[in-house]
């Protein structure tokens, strides 16, 4: 099972994981981190926009290395776009693998390359408006752990 | 004709407006006079990427875009 995608929508990461369980019987474990809008200091939105022309193919093509890099049963890979709100999940990433190590550092290096390397644009509102998010120098010192 | 030029995340706020349409062929010193002093400033940063026709050039300064292509410029990302 392989299902990249970007959504419009609020969804529901339990149940992407659950058909990914299910499609992958011969795999031993599932790894997964789901990122969520924080609740509490002071943000009242997040808003992610993208580019059409590069942001999917971006991730078809991190999916790609994933897979060529770590031994996968399967993978998963759900970004929201749009306005989203403290609680809602942001992005859903899950590989499963016949070996646990290969299923966790998948999704580790699918996120480090989302965060910093992915065609996404972030930004806060708080009381007194809307802030771009920039990235931060460890979210790039992550990324450099996989070059 | 036309060439159209996206100016994507915090750029958009830079220069003030979604997208602008300009003459082709449009170049790297075309590009810098049909923006605000502001966005060229930026430009001329390193981490700041620039597509053209759907695919991000290894070297902005050669781009070269023709009639009906969209330039998209592409500030520093910030996903997950």
């Amino acid at each position: 099972m392989r299902d990249i995608r970007l959504l419009a929508d609020p969804f529901d990461p339990s149940s992407s994981l659950e058909k990914l369980s299910e499609a992958s019987p011969d795999s031993g474990g599932i790894a997964s981190f789901i990122g969520k809008v924080r609740c509490g200091g002071g943000v009242e939105a997040l808003e992610l926009s993208h580019y059409e022309p590069l942001t999917l193919p971006g991730m078809d093509a991190l999916a790609d290395a994933a897979q060529e890099r770590f031994e996968l049963g399967g993978l998963v890979m759900l970004h929201r776009i749009g306005t989203m709100h403290p609680g809602d999940p942001i992005v859903l990433v899950a590989a499963a693998a016949p070996h646990r190590r290969d299923a966790i550092e998948a999704v580790d290096f699918c996120m480090d390359h989302l965060k910093s390397a992915a065609w996404f644009w972030k930004r806060e509102k708080r009381a007194d408006g809307w802030h771009w998010i920039e990235p931060r120098e460890a979210d790039h010192a992550d990324l450099a752990r996989w070059a | 004709m036309a060439v159209t030029i996206l100016f994507l995340g915090p750029l958009r706020d830079i220069a003030g407006e979604d997208s602008r349409e300009v003459s082709a062929p449009l170049d790297w010193p075309g590009l810098l006079d049909a923006v605000s002093g502001d966005v060229a400033a930026q430009l001329k940063e390193e981490r700041v990427n620039i597509a053209c026709a759907g695919k991000v050039l290894a070297d902005k300064t050669l781009l070269h875009a023709e009639d009906g292509d969209e330039v998209a410029l592409l500030p520093p990302v910030s996903g997950g």
